[in-house]
């Protein structure tokens, strides 16, 4: 069964009920098709709307606008028994007081009329169905009496048991342990195989998305990052957020500038970008993408080698790193081209990502393009609609977003000079900082404190206050690291407007492509509001 | 050494509770013990006062008192008519309080009202709803006072002579259970409420999601989720029906029936053998180690039979 999920929007109301502002936008404009018998891994940081998207699904929860389409059928009205589908809680929600087998009864004991069955039917059918996960040995326990896994099975027989449309699974992974997590995922799979259901789950983890499914979606704040076969979004993330979410260890991220075609990591023309226009970007490198060479362009100094048996970690430092530290995953033979405390690394072209640094979107260069326009050309031959999204999200929000104030941690001092002075001298703020890339963005927040607040749009207003949990969240990192008093957080936002449809967001998805420079396209665009914003 | 230090400290400690405890619960049951057993201890003895010799007689005389039975029997019929009723009601009400939101609060607040009210208060307005005049005093005529007699005539229902002289067992009975049932509401559904809501919602979704009828959803999970507290309430509510006493006296007053003791039980029973003039206190100790024995055989029951239907 396919599922289509048109323009679906979710708002908790607040509270309070004058306070309209601290409604909660959970899942904004959502708009994905999911071919027919796939396995879709729903994937985002926690709050990121994931779980409300699965609860619209199932019924439980109501969208506040959109649609929901089961195949032909408009099913956003339906109540969830009406829908067809099989769910699977976090926690399982095994009825303690039945036995694995009442429970998997439990459902087909509900149905009436003629879809009834008899005694025998249901039990021929809980069997077959436990027989598929395999916990038909167990069929007189207590769901107490079983381990995390069997439980996990039993409630995926009880959703499986009177045949549903779609499966649901909510973090079907997180109450188990490390090693069973394992063994789980691959049950799911091999069951998910055997029924050809279509199924969706969630999961904050990305390797076990990654791992199991058809399909990923990556979500961030109730919209979706980028859709795709897992290995197709690590290898092509669309914009900084999934590079950094996907991975382990996670990307390397370091501070640059397109110059002349050319791509520069601080002083270090690292690549060549022919036909990128001039700009400041972040430059993600896979683990992976380090080859080590005495001529290399990428000069860091090593702090550290771990030893994995067929690979080698580098652990290094350089001054442009957004990281602490920059991690490399070299062959074990390449060892011997280490000598002293510094390395050199060539860059492989395509682990190396480059984004925008103000719209966070990624920067096409050399073969890239290509090789994203081919890969979207494949996944819409196959059904699965390519959705991404360009732009950034309110930066406040965004966890991942704390390892940049590792950076800001350095230049601190200079930056608590730079705002005793702001208020009196704004020139001299320039030749006060050291770091050339914090000094721009700084001076920029100076000059602009005062009028920015009247520029703001009630539209940026909105996005901004819409989360309020995960500001909660980033704050106690910030008080952590930074000394009182001291003003340092910089925020540069760009609030895309919604689109309203799909078709029109690929569209300019592929428009953007093809000029190979999205952020110039998406800059001009009028629709879009720049906000500059600055907060401690 | 140390350990034998420690412990002299550790009785130290609980010496307060041990000295309170055996002077006020130890003693008194070693001594209700004692009085029972003590043979012409009571003043209705032949040898009234002097107690001479240990023996059961008081029992015997408890069992062959002439309205024993009766008492006993009626303290029987409240408790098997009370506990079942009130622990269903207060389940329903506990379910739909816990499945309303708006007005929950001032709900809670009208069914938690009898538990601290006085039931002897409360006795009295249930005598004065259930009220009738004497038939002989208005001529022949039955003249209805009662609250509850006055909306029968206004369906055109005959008044009942529920409590007043002459009035039938079974009308008593009737207005016994009307007012334990009510008076103890409020506990069961404070107890049965507080059990609901730690009940996991996500039982009631994913009944929902199997498409779940309320009625099975209620029987099926909310039941077996409560047992618990459904069980506790009922063992304490059987052990407080047999200890019934103060609601009869409260619509009564002191002849404890509209005939004469005619729906006493065991403890008012205990009471009138202590109360007053009468000093019949070896028959009042072996009445109260007799209704001891009732209870504590009741819990057993309760207990064995919990234990297999409750789901922990």
């Amino acid at each position: 069964m396919k599922v289509l999920l048109q323009n679906l929007t979710k708002i908790f109301p607040s509270r309070n009920k004058k306070d309209k502002g601290a409604e909660v936008i959970a899942v904004n404009d959502f708009n994905l098709e999911i071919p027919d018998g796939k396995l879709v891994g729903l994937l985002g940081p926690s709050g990121c709307g994931k779980s409300t998207t699965l609860y619209m699904i199932s019924g439980l929860q109501s969208p506040t606008s959109g649609k929901i389409f089961f195949g032909d059928d408009d099913v956003t009205k339906l109540t969830p028994e009406n829908r067809g589908i099989g769910l699977v809680f976090q926690n399982y929600a095994l009825y303690p007081h039945l036995t694995v087998q009442q429970n998997i009864l439990f459902p087909l004991q509900n149905l009436k009329g003629e879809n009834r069955l008899s005694k025998e039917e249901m039990l021929k059918r809980a069997h077959e169905v436990a027989k598929l996960v395999q916990i038909d040995e167990y069929m007189n326990r207590k769901p107490a009496e079983l381990s995390g896994g069997q439980q996990q099975r039993v409630a995926i027989a009880r959703a499986l048991v009177k045949m549903p449309r779609i499966l649901l699974l909510d973090e079907p992974l997180s109450n188990l342990d490390a090693r069973l997590r394992l063994q789980t995922r691959e049950e799911i799979r091999r069951i998910q195989r055997d029924t050809q259901i279509t199924t969706i789950f969630v999961t904050h983890d990305q390797e076990e998305a990654m791992s199991i499914s058809d399909y990923i979606v990556v979500m961030k704040l109730g919209v979706i990052m980028q859709t795709g076969k897992p290995q197709w979004v690590y290898d092509d993330p669309a914009n900084l957020f999934v590079a950094k979410f996907l991975g382990t260890p996670p990307i390397n991220l370091f501070s640059g500038k397109v110059e002349n075609g050319k791509l520069y990591i601080g002083d270090e023309q690292v690549l060549d970008t022919n036909g990128v226009e001039d700009q400041e970007v972040y430059v993600g490198i896979r683990p992976e993408g380090f080859v080590i060479d005495k001529t290399g362009k990428l000069t860091c100094s090593i702090s550290g080698i771990d030893v994995m048996g067929r690979d080698v970690s580098v652990v290094s430092t350089n001054s442009n790193s957004l990281n602490p530290v920059v991690r490399s995953i070299i062959a074990s033979e390449e060892m011997s081209n280490i000598s002293g405390n510094t390395v050199k690394f060539n860059l492989k072209e395509n682990k190396v990502f480059i984004f925008n640094k103000e719209t966070e979107s990624r920067v096409y260069f050399g073969e890239q393009l290509k090789a994203h326009e081919a890969m979207v050309a494949e996944m819409e031959e196959e059904g699965q609609s390519y959705v991404t999204h360009h732009g950034s999200l309110p930066r406040e929000a965004d966890d991942v977003h704390k390892e940049f104030e590792v950076e800001e941690k350095k230049g601190v001092i200079d930056k608590i000079k730079g705002l005793f002075s702001k208020k009196k001298k704004d020139a001299e703020i320039k030749d006060e900082a050291p770091v050339p890339a914090v000094d721009e963005v700084k001076t920029s927040t100076a000059e602009e404190k005062d009028e920015a607040p009247k520029e703001e749009p009630a539209a940026a207003d909105e996005k901004n206050e819409a989360f309020p949990v995960d500001e909660v969240n980033a704050s106690p990192k910030d008080s952590a690291n930074s000394k009182p008093t001291v003003k340092k957080k910089t925020t540069v936002t760009v609030v895309a407007k919604k689109s309203s449809n799909n078709s029109s967001k690929i569209k300019s998805t592929t428009a953007n492509a093809t000029s190979v420079n999205i952020t110039s396209t998406t800059a001009k665009k009028p629709n879009e509001v720049k906000k500059i914003d600055s907060e401690g | 050494m140390d350990k034998k230090r420690n412990q002299w400290t550790a009785w130290l400690y609980l010496l307060p509770a041990i000295v309170l405890l055996a002077i006020f619960t130890v003693w008194p049951i070693i001594n209700t013990i004692r009085m029972a057993m003590l043979e012409g201890y009571n003043l209705d003895d032949e040898m009234g006062g002097m107690a001479f010799s240990f023996g059961f007689s008081n029992f015997k005389k408890v069992i062959e008192y002439p309205t024993f039975t009766n008492r006993l029997g009626t303290t029987m019929l409240l408790t098997v008519l009370t506990v079942p009723i009130s622990t269903l009601l207060a389940l329903v009400i506990a379910v739909l309080l816990n499945s309303i939101k708006f007005v929950k609060k001032i709900f809670q607040t009208i069914f938690f009202l009898p538990y601290v009210t006085n039931s002897i208060a409360i006795g009295m307005v249930f005598a004065a709803m259930f009220a009738m005049l004497n038939p002989l005093a208005g001529g022949g005529e039955y003249v209805s006072i009662g609250l509850m007699n006055t909306i029968l005539q206004a369906f055109g229902i005959s008044p009942v002579n529920w409590i007043n002289l002459n009035a039938p067992y079974s009308a008593q009975i009737a207005v016994m259970t009307i007012y334990i049932v009510w008076n103890a509401l409020p506990f069961k559904i404070l107890i049965l409420l507080g059990g609901l809501q730690g009940v996991n919602k996500q039982y009631y979704e994913a009944a929902k999601v199997d498409g779940t009828s309320k009625w099975r959803t209620f029987w099926r999970i909310t039941v077996p989720m409560l047992s618990p507290m459904i069980a506790y309430v009922v063992i304490t509510g059987f052990i407080g029906g047999f200890k019934e006493y103060s609601s009869i006296l409260g619509v009564f007053g002191d002849s404890m029936g509209a005939n004469n003791h005619d729906v006493d039980t065991i403890v008012g029973f205990i009471y009138q053998n202590i109360a007053g003039n009468s000093s019949n206190q070896g028959r009042a100790s072996a009445a109260a180690l007799i209704l001891f024995a009732i209870i504590f055989a009741v819990t057993m029951v309760n207990m064995y039979v919990s234990k297999k239907k409750v789901h922990y």
